[in-house]
């Protein structure tokens, strides 16, 4: 199972598209998806990590940004 | 485009008239976890999703129609001959006074069908959630339809809408899972 958190596919594009394509379209596929019910022990982001990312576990932190922008903002 | 064939996915069959059973059978016909929603909501998110699911919408979808023509068949048999006097007793004095006789797409409470019941979010996992949460709702729909039903011959092609529900939730979580996986597209390292 690839369990990236981002997933893209290729949409058929027409010769008679009328805008610019976009070859590749992408969309999220968060941790959630794929943990099942959380297993005790997991590593754990210190206090002030965890307040700021709104989560204690490292394996539920999945930022967003956007992915048709290259410089990541 | 659609084929269209002349004849009903399962048949119906109605043993007792029975309007009231009408009343509540409407809200599979225009509620918001009723077949025209679920057929709606399919065929409009097929554009945005990931391809490899896109062919599963449009089946589904189409499906949902067929069930649309099937209660639509149920709600008609129970009620053409019904007399004003008899559709007032059945509590359908309301549905009479708009539209005599005809079906419209209201749910079991007269609340008209309206788009907000349906949704296209546009990301793939929260469109395909929705679909198996809507499949859900409709099979509690079919079941709470046959406790309040004593027709033996209708509860057989509620059963078997019933048990479509089933098949597709079944089809839609497998459809999360291709998404899930699959990569189909360029590598992000």
């Amino acid at each position: 199972m690839d369990t990236s958190f981002r997933k893209s596919f290729e949409p058929f594009i027409s010769r008679f598209d009328p805008c610019k394509p976009i070859p590749v379209k992408y969309y999220e596929t968060p941790p959630q998806l794929y943990l099942g019910f959380q297993p005790e022990g997991l590593e754990q982001f210190s206090p002030a990590e965890a307040l700021k990312h709104g989560t204690l576990w490292p394996a539920l932190y999945a930022p967003y940004s956007n992915p048709y922008r290259h410089d990541g903002k | 485009m659609w084929l269209y064939e002349k004849k009903l996915q399962y048949p119906v069959r109605v043993s007792v008239c029975n309007p009231r059973l009408a009343k509540f059978l409407i809200e599979q016909y225009g509620g918001a976890d009723g077949e025209l929603s679920a057929a709606l909501r399919y065929l409009n998110q097929r554009y945005t999703i990931p391809d490899k699911v896109i062919g599963l919408l449009t089946d589904i979808g189409t499906e949902e129609f067929a069930h649309l023509e099937m209660i639509a068949t149920m709600v008609y048999k129970l009620t053409k001959d019904a007399t004003p006097e008899e559709m007032k007793q059945a509590g359908l004095g309301d549905h009479y006074a708009n539209h005599d006789g005809a079906l419209f797409y209201h749910d079991a409470a007269g609340n008209n069908w309206t788009a907000s019941y349906i949704q296209a979010k546009g990301d793939p996992i929260a469109d395909l959630y929705e679909d198996i949460a809507a499949e859900e709702k409709a099979r509690a729909t079919y079941q709470w339809l046959i406790n309040m039903s004593d027709d033996p011959f209708l509860n057989e092609s509620l059963s078997f809408l019933r048990e479509r529900e089933i098949v597709h939730s079944q089809r839609f979580r497998e459809a999360v899972e291709l998404i899930k996986d699959s990569n189909t597209g360029k590598k992000i390292f």
